[in-house]
């Protein structure tokens, strides 16, 4: 039998950057959060071994423990789904501070036009530029309502860069200068202006001075070192919820972390949660904790699965198109890319950050026209410096064999002689792209895996293919000898390393017959759970989620302080 | 380049004849002339046990420090020759630097398959299990450590029934054919696919060629002096502006000393 522990205001699942938000947040108005999280607990001084890109990079020490729980995948509703085995395509992030910590600190904000994509489109372009089966719709929030939260966000963690020309207004300027400028971003941002496009440095979580926070928190400027996606900042640089928020929660004294604490199900009654039931990962004890709200915050896959597990809202039916949780599953189209090889220069590829880097806009989202295109939306552009390490970075110029003596005489040669330029192409959600639970596999404690159903669309196809040229003609004007495109998108795969942005399964919206949640992430189904996180995204846009993930944590916590006070749906 | 560890290496010519054996004696498995049965018994026994000397260096300097990282946790002797000798044609040495061979790749390699990577400890193992379509990644049921014990085997049957002659005895050339085959499922495994397994191979080389040396592989950070990787570096702020400058690497190691 569980053990029922005494009751709490607020239980959290899941301590990353919207669970660490919200526990800041609400212990700061008052109120007392239990923050429940799988994994162990982190701090700095974890890192000081951490330039192992073996260990981290390659065998996955940030990530969760897929011998426990993974996820299941097929391309279409007619094959059978099979686990994802290994790492490859995604990085599930384990641990104190989620995948927060082992981000690479790429702070965009989406466009005006991603939050009334839907509407947008069909104004522009009339009703059949949305081809049938995809589900796109606005999100119910526009960027201007959303913007006062990037806003909050970005001070929170210090986000240094220069205005986009092509982005949506800001109340501020960035909080801290951009990044410094390495030589190849030097040669993109003139080659860029050759080509009448509009380069700003990216938005970067690494901190280019030290800085100070609203809340207090100091930290110190990034130096470079070339190990961010995949590792945890031993400098503390690199913001992430174990250095911004999660102290400040802590401080209040009204927050109580339990680690190795693994959330199971959420506990109703009647349109109501109760609290939650979780398993002490260490004794195998199964512990329930009673509260007033339940807030979710763990990553896309497990928000959703822990709903359909609780059976928490209605699950969605892919034949009909009815039901919400589990809806529009979208990813990334993040291989439309292009790689220079230079003769004659060498670069420091081996110094880096996460976000140093210099972004485009001019084939992201409206910004140019679609009329004559097969495709709606873009991505940004960016030539990105986060370190080449030597085990995952080999380039060599196509043609060359991928082993021996011509493929090490050309990797060697060519190990700081590459220049890669590369779109995160958004994604759109289709009808048949979604969510739900695996009847055959379980994890290790007999609960369903999430099953995943997802392949890339002509939509995407022809958006890799736009976006690789745009790539190319970028780095072909940087002056490279050869460069290498990506021709042809092929089939989505589940081995391939393509990015961490999964999105969908517990969408926002204006209305309970598309969405599971409101634009505050509260369940239209149940009042006191909020779901927050890419989980809510609609559809993906051509950049990397955490900011507006961020944003949405903070317009959360505002709503859940208001649904204290009185009770009911906030919209 | 730098090669100047060149010819002082313990592990360099492991696999051959005279430094196999120094390699074994120095390991403690030659007990005063007491004959040892079994693979390891066979091995020594092929040489008198006169030699049983400290190893000097090519040039009969002083003995330099035994590395003990250098013996094998879960390869046998002939395993490990395999894999040294098609790791090195996977990586070769050349003008550039050296290869898998004198990097270690065999012994980091060998070091991962008795540890949590070889049984695929953080890996979702459990049934029940089917082929997939190729986008879904392994589906198999064997571990690594057994699909190196498969994999092993089968490159060396078949290179006994094509070329007559044991892998590590074929020339460079043959045993690129062999590889070859491997490579493009050419040879037809019933419990491993062999593509699947020169995969393994060739990523773990790489592995081993550029991992930090802790490792047992990138010997003496020859992988990283190699391609002007620095390894393990506090802070680039002073050169993230400037042109490609040259920096001396450092491993963990060093890092560990520093705090």
């Amino acid at each position: 039998m569980a053990k029922t522990l005494p009751k709490t205001d607020v239980v959290i699942v899941g301590v990353g950057w919207a669970g660490g938000i919200i526990a800041a947040e609400l212990t700061k108005s008052g109120l007392n959060v239990v923050g429940l999280e799988r994994g162990k607990e982190r701090k700095t001084e974890d890192y000081f071994m951490v330039h192992d890109e073996l260990r981290y990079g390659l065998r996955y020490e940030m990530m969760q423990d897929l011998s426990k729980e993974t996820i299941t995948f097929r391309s279409t509703e007619k094959t059978r789904a099979l686990p994802m085995r290994q790492y490859g395509s995604f990085l599930i992030g384990d641990g104190l501070g989620g995948a927060g910590v082992h981000w690479n600190g790429q702070t965009y904000r989406f466009l005006p036009y991603d939050f009334e994509i839907r509407s947008k489109t069909i104004e522009k372009y009339g009703k059949n530029k949305i081809p049938a089966g995809m589900t796109i719709q606005d999100w119910g929030i526009t960027y201007d309502e959303i913007e006062p939260y990037y806003d909050k966000f970005e001070k929170l963690t210090g986000i240094s860069g220069e205005v986009n020309p092509l982005g949506g207004k800001r109340s501020s300027p960035f909080p801290t200068p951009p990044m410094k400028k390495t030589p190849a971003m030097q040669m993109f941002v003139e080659a860029a202006g050759r080509l009448k496009l509009n380069p700003y440095m990216m938005p970067s979580a690494n901190l280019s001075e030290n800085y100070t926070n609203p809340d207090g928190i100091a930290r110190a400027a990034c130096q470079y070192c070339g190990y961010c996606e995949r590792f945890g900042c031993e400098y503390g640089a690199k913001a992430d919820p174990v250095v911004t928020v999660i102290p400040v929660a802590n401080k209040t004294g009204k927050f109580e972390i339990r680690t190795h604490s693994n959330v199971r199900r959420i506990l109703h009654k009647g349109g109501k949660a109760t609290g939650v039931m979780y398993t002490d990962v260490t004794t195998g004890e199964e512990i329930i904790q009673p509260a007033d709200i339940v807030v979710v915050t763990s990553y896309v896959f497990n928000n959703v699965r822990l709903l359909l597990m609780s059976e928490l809202g209605k699950p969605y039916d892919s034949s009909t198109g009815t039901g919400v949780i589990g809806r529009n599953y979208a990813y990334q189209v993040a291989k439309g890319s292009a790689i220079g090889f230079f003769e004659n220069q060498q670069f420091n590829n081996f110094a880096g950050a996460g976000a140093l880097g210099v972004s485009i806009d001019d084939y992201n989202g409206d910004n140019f026209d679609h009329s004559d295109l097969n495709f709606i939306h873009g991505g940004v552009i960016a030539i990105g410096q986060p370190g080449s390490r030597p085990i995952q970075n080999n380039p060599v110029p196509s043609g060359t064999a991928s082993w021996g003596s011509e493929f090490k005489s050309k990797s060697v040669h060519y190990s700081n002689r590459t220049i890669g330029v590369g779109a995160q192409g958004s994604s759109m959600s289709f009808k048949h792209h979604f969510l739900d639970l695996d009847s055959a596999y379980k994890d290790v404690y007999g609960d369903p895996l999430l099953r995943i159903t997802f392949d890339f669309e002509d939509q995407d196809r022809e958006l890799a293919k736009f976006l690789a040229e745009r790539c190319s003609k970028i780095v072909t004007e940087m002056g490279a000898d050869k460069v290498d495109y990506l021709k042809e998108l092929g089939p989505y795969d589940i081995m391939t390393y393509q990015s961490t942005h999964n999105t969908g399964g517990v969408i926002m919206g204006s209305n309970p017959g598309n969405s599971a949640v409101n634009t505050y992430s509260q369940m239209w189904d149940a009042d006191n759970v909020f779901v927050v996180g890419a989980s809510s995204f609609p559809q993906n846009a051509g950049y990397n989620p955490t900011n507006t993930v961020g944003a949405l944590a903070y317009r959360a916590a505002e709503g859940i302080v208001k649904y204290r006070e009185k009770g009911g749906l906030l919209v | 380049m730098n090669r100047s560890n060149k010819g002082k290496e313990p592990s360099k010519d492991a696999v051959d004849g005279n430094s196999r054996r120094k390699f074994l004696i120095n390991s403690g498995y030659a007990l005063g002339g007491i004959v040892v049965g079994g693979a390891l018994g066979s091995l020594i026994k092929r040489k008198p046990a006169a030699e049983n000397a400290p190893v000097k260096t090519d040039e009969g300097k002083a003995a330099e420090p035994k590395n003990y990282n250098r013996a094998l946790m879960f390869l046998t002797q002939d395993q490990f020759r395999i894999v040294e000798s098609a790791t090195e044609r996977i990586f070769p040495e050349d003008d550039a630097g050296p290869g898998a061979k004198s990097l270690g790749v065999a012994f980091f390699i060998d070091h991962q398959l008795a540890g949590e990577w070889g049984f695929n400890g953080r890996d979702y193992m459990m049934p029940p299990f089917y082929m997939g379509e190729s986008v879904q990644g392994y589906q198999g049921r064997l571990k690594r450590k057994e699909m190196f014990e498969i994999g092993l085997r089968e490159l060396e049957n078949y290179s006994v029934t094509k070329f007559d002659k044991s892998f590590v005895e074929l020339t460079g050339e043959q045993q690129d054919e062999v590889l070859k085959a491997f490579e493009s499922d050419e040879v037809k495994l019933t419990t491993i696919s062999a593509s699947g397994f020169f995969k393994i191979l060739r990523s773990s080389t790489l592995e081993g060629a550029y991992s930090d040396p802790l490792y047992g592989g990138n010997m003496d950070m020859n992988g990283w002096k190699m391609r002007n990787y620095p390894g393990s570096q506090m802070s680039y702020l002073t050169i993230i502006e400037k042109d490609f400058t040259k920096i001396e690497p450092n491993s963990l190691q060093d890092h560990l000393v520093a705090h």
